[in-house]
């Protein structure tokens, strides 16, 4: 076990004038769970491969544990990597693919069944041990990826969307035998994905990458609570926050005829005369009759039981605005109806219209 | 229709192209007239096939001009239009479309493969005229001369020696070329003897290994290698028993293209993943290329190896155009057409039936392993 971390690494792409992964600089302590995560193309993937020693490192350099493996080949990285089409031998039986590398290092015969069935133990593959991966289920081929990890007993497990080929009932079912599976074993694992909701139920930390660039790190509740800019703040969360832009009033900024509070210091340190204006749906009342608030009219309401997503769209300074609010399941507005709508004034997210960067403090409690 | 092709020949040229492509669709129409316009249900078909069972002797007595034929192509053409309108009224059909598909392709078959096999298979039990039975007499006289033993020998190195060479050849050639800069031009080169006839490649080769007595000048490229470097001319062909694998050269240098580009194929679609994979559990190229790459082509190592070994099997051009047979080169292809010249039939066919026997396993072999590999993918 080991941790790893990430020093300036950047990539280019033969042909590409910009990197996939730009100046990355990430530490994944000892034993933790790192979520990459990002919308596609975003350099997560090609991060965890420079990682794995199958992307080459054009500038800066990766450690593991204390160890520069910049210029190591993959094979003497001491890292086992879980593929997205699970990348198992065909030709091989289920025990034959989890033992491969163990054979290839030389481990004799005994000690090579007893790893490799202690594994399978682990993930309930014993009754699969002699078949061929084209007799097994996409959730038995994703643990046989899973145990072939498993056996090798390495310092850095990776992850390259291991869940997207699973059906939507097994991916969340997954999802937590992992999760639990990791913290079991304790080995650093660096896991990349697209779907923030895998990444806020399975990460110690998670970290956001946009076109090669890192965002933030930090725990999901961090990320929620306290994006660190626009593009983390509707990242992260479903449905996404609110984003819009406001005309900041004295005392704070506009919301319908309703003023958010936000402090002088915080509004004085915007660059424009608005700011874009963050509230997540659970943070947005249905305002008492009479009360203050956003006039919105209600498109639809999804109703999901106990709560309801109001979905509907307000003008705010001449411009069509959409708007989420998580309304009662049983008594809500119901659409083609006109509310005013009011937000929480404690969780509210201000950032900078220009930069996209967060301007007032996050309230995290804990 | 002699007659046709006589007026058609004294045509100018340019006025034939289009009398042929007409020709030629009117026999696609009839065709398409019997398969799916004559079956249909319905009045209007059945006075179709009517009109045409009366049209058809009438143009036949003007264009043949002779009643007989007109009367019997009339009763053929109106039998099989009776049969239609009368299977048609029951809404059947498939079955006779089926066998209208199949008949030409079986009728084909049964007089091209299946009647000379067994004629092939009875006529190497009799005499060299094919008129006394004579037992496996024509095989004990393979068997028992040398000169027999050495063709049916030569054969079995050929098969052993040609596939394995030029398998192995082209995978190493198609693996350190995958890949790199000119990958297709280093392609075209290799395949490029596929596309010489054998006996192109062995009048090629023969020059390569001309030999001239020592006092003269060497026209063969080899031999005026060796004496470059101050040897003697060697006859490559006519010293037993270098001479066959020397013939045995020219076969794998035009299969080796055709090894080279199937495997080629096969190793790109190697999952890159898998490759990748076993990088990651420590494995060296050469582990990576034993482990993951062979046996993901191991399908298409197979279909090359026995595609190559039938190649050899039936080898002919080469050895005639070469040597004729003549210096113990002899193969059973090349022993076939010989004793078959010298009215040998029954030995003739004989050899044929050795050799039927030869290629046999191979085929089943083949056919085995392309069932077992359904099992991967």
């Amino acid at each position: 076990m080991a941790s790893v971390s990430y020093d300036n690494a950047t990539r280019f792409y033969p042909g590409g004038t910009k990197p996939a992964v730009d100046k990355l600089n990430l530490e994944v302590k000892d034993g933790e769970f790192l979520v990459l995560v990002g919308p596609s193309g975003s350099g997560k993937s090609t991060a965890l491969r420079m990682l794995a020693g199958l992307e080459e490192v054009n500038d800066g350099s990766i450690l593991i544990g204390d160890r520069d493996v910049t210029d190591v080949p993959p094979k003497d990285r001491d890292i086992a990597m879980v593929f997205q089409n699970y990348a198992l031998y065909p030709h091989m039986t289920v025990a034959e693919n989890m033992g491969f590398a163990l054979k290839i290092a030389g481990v004799s015969k005994e000690e090579r069944a007893a790893r490799v069935e202690e594994a399978a133990k682990l993930l309930d593959l014993e009754d699969y041990l002699s078949r061929k991966p084209k007799a097994l289920s996409g959730g038995q081929r994703q643990r046989v990826a899973m145990g072939r990890a498993i056996v090798r007993q390495p310092q850095v497990f990776l992850m390259d969307e291991p869940l997207s080929n699973l059906d939507a009932k097994l991916r969340v079912q997954t999802r937590t035998q992992i999760a639990s599976l990791q913290r079991r074993l304790g080995v650093t694992t660096v896991y990349v994905t697209h779907d923030q909701t895998e990444a806020l139920t399975m990460g110690d930390r998670i970290a956001v990458l946009k076109d090669g660039i890192l965002q933030q790190v930090g725990t999901p509740r961090d990320l929620y609570e306290a994006p660190q800019n626009v593009f983390v703040a509707g990242f992260i969360g479903s449905p996404a926050m609110n984003l819009f832009q406001a005309d900041i009033v004295e005392g704070g900024i506009a919301f319908g005829n309703a003023v958010l509070p936000i402090p002088a210091d915080v509004l004085a340190s915007a660059t424009g005369p608005q700011i874009t204006v963050g509230v997540r749906p659970e943070d947005i009342d249905v305002a008492p009759a009479g009360g203050e608030g956003l006039d919105v009219v209600v498109d639809l309401v999804e109703e999901l039981g106990a709560d309801g997503y109001l979905y509907g769209h307000a003008e705010i300074n001449g411009l069509r605005t959409d708007l989420v609010a998580r309304v009662d399941g049983r008594r809500h507005p119901n659409a083609g109806e006109t509310v005013k709508l009011v937000a929480k004034t404690d969780h509210i997210h201000a950032f900078d219209i220009a930069t996209g960067e967060r301007l007032n403090a996050a309230v995290v409690v804990d | 229709m002699a007659d046709f092709f006589r007026w058609l020949a004294q045509l100018p040229p340019l006025a034939q192209v289009p009398i042929v492509i007409l020709a030629f669709l009117a026999v696609v129409g009839a065709v398409l007239f019997f398969i799916e316009i004559a079956p249909r249900r319905g009045r209007r078909y059945t006075i179709i096939r009517l009109a045409v069972s009366v049209l058809v002797p009438v143009v036949t007595v003007f264009v043949v001009g002779s009643y007989t034929w007109a009367a019997a192509i009339g009763a053929v053409v109106g039998g099989i239009l009776f049969l239609v309108d009368y299977r048609s009224r029951q809404g059947a059909g498939y079955l006779l479309q089926l066998w209208c598909f199949l008949l030409p392709a079986i009728l084909m078959l049964v007089i091209g493969l299946i009647v000379p096999t067994i004629q092939t298979a009875v006529q190497a039990f009799m005499n060299s005229r094919g008129t006394e039975f004579v037992g496996i007499d024509n095989f004990v006289w393979i068997f028992t001369q040398p000169s027999g033993v050495r063709t049916v020998v030569n054969t079995i190195v050929w098969v052993l020696v040609t596939p394995v060479v030029s398998t192995i050849a082209g995978l190493a050639y198609a693996v350190f070329i995958d890949k790199s800069r000119g990958e297709k031009i280093f392609k075209v080169l290799v395949f490029m003897p596929m596309a010489i006839s054998f006996v192109g490649a062995s009048i090629i080769w023969r020059f390569m290994y001309t030999a001239r007595p020592a006092d003269q000048e060497q026209i063969g490229l080899l031999n005026q290698v060796i004496v470059w470097f101050g040897g003697t001319p060697y006859d490559f062909l006519a010293n037993s028993p270098l001479n066959t694998l020397f013939l045995i050269v020219v076969l794998i240098w035009v299969q080796t293209g055709f090894a080279m580009v199937v495997l080629s194929a096969a190793i790109k679609g190697v999952p890159t993943e898998q490759l990748e994979a076993a990088e990651l559990d420590g494995t060296s190229p050469w582990q990576r290329f034993v482990n993951v790459t062979v046996p993901s082509i191991r399908s298409s190592l197979v279909v090359v190896l026995t595609t190559i070994s039938i190649a050899s099997l039936k080898v002919f051009d080469i050895v005639r155009t070469m040597t004729a047979g003549a210096n113990d080169t002899s193969v059973i292809a090349n022993e076939m057409y010989t004793q078959f010249k010298n009215f040998e039939t029954g030995r003739s066919a004989a050899f044929a039936v050795v050799l039927f026997l030869l290629v046999l396993p191979i085929v089943i072999y083949n056919a085995r392993q392309i069932k077992k590999q359904r099992e991967i993918r």
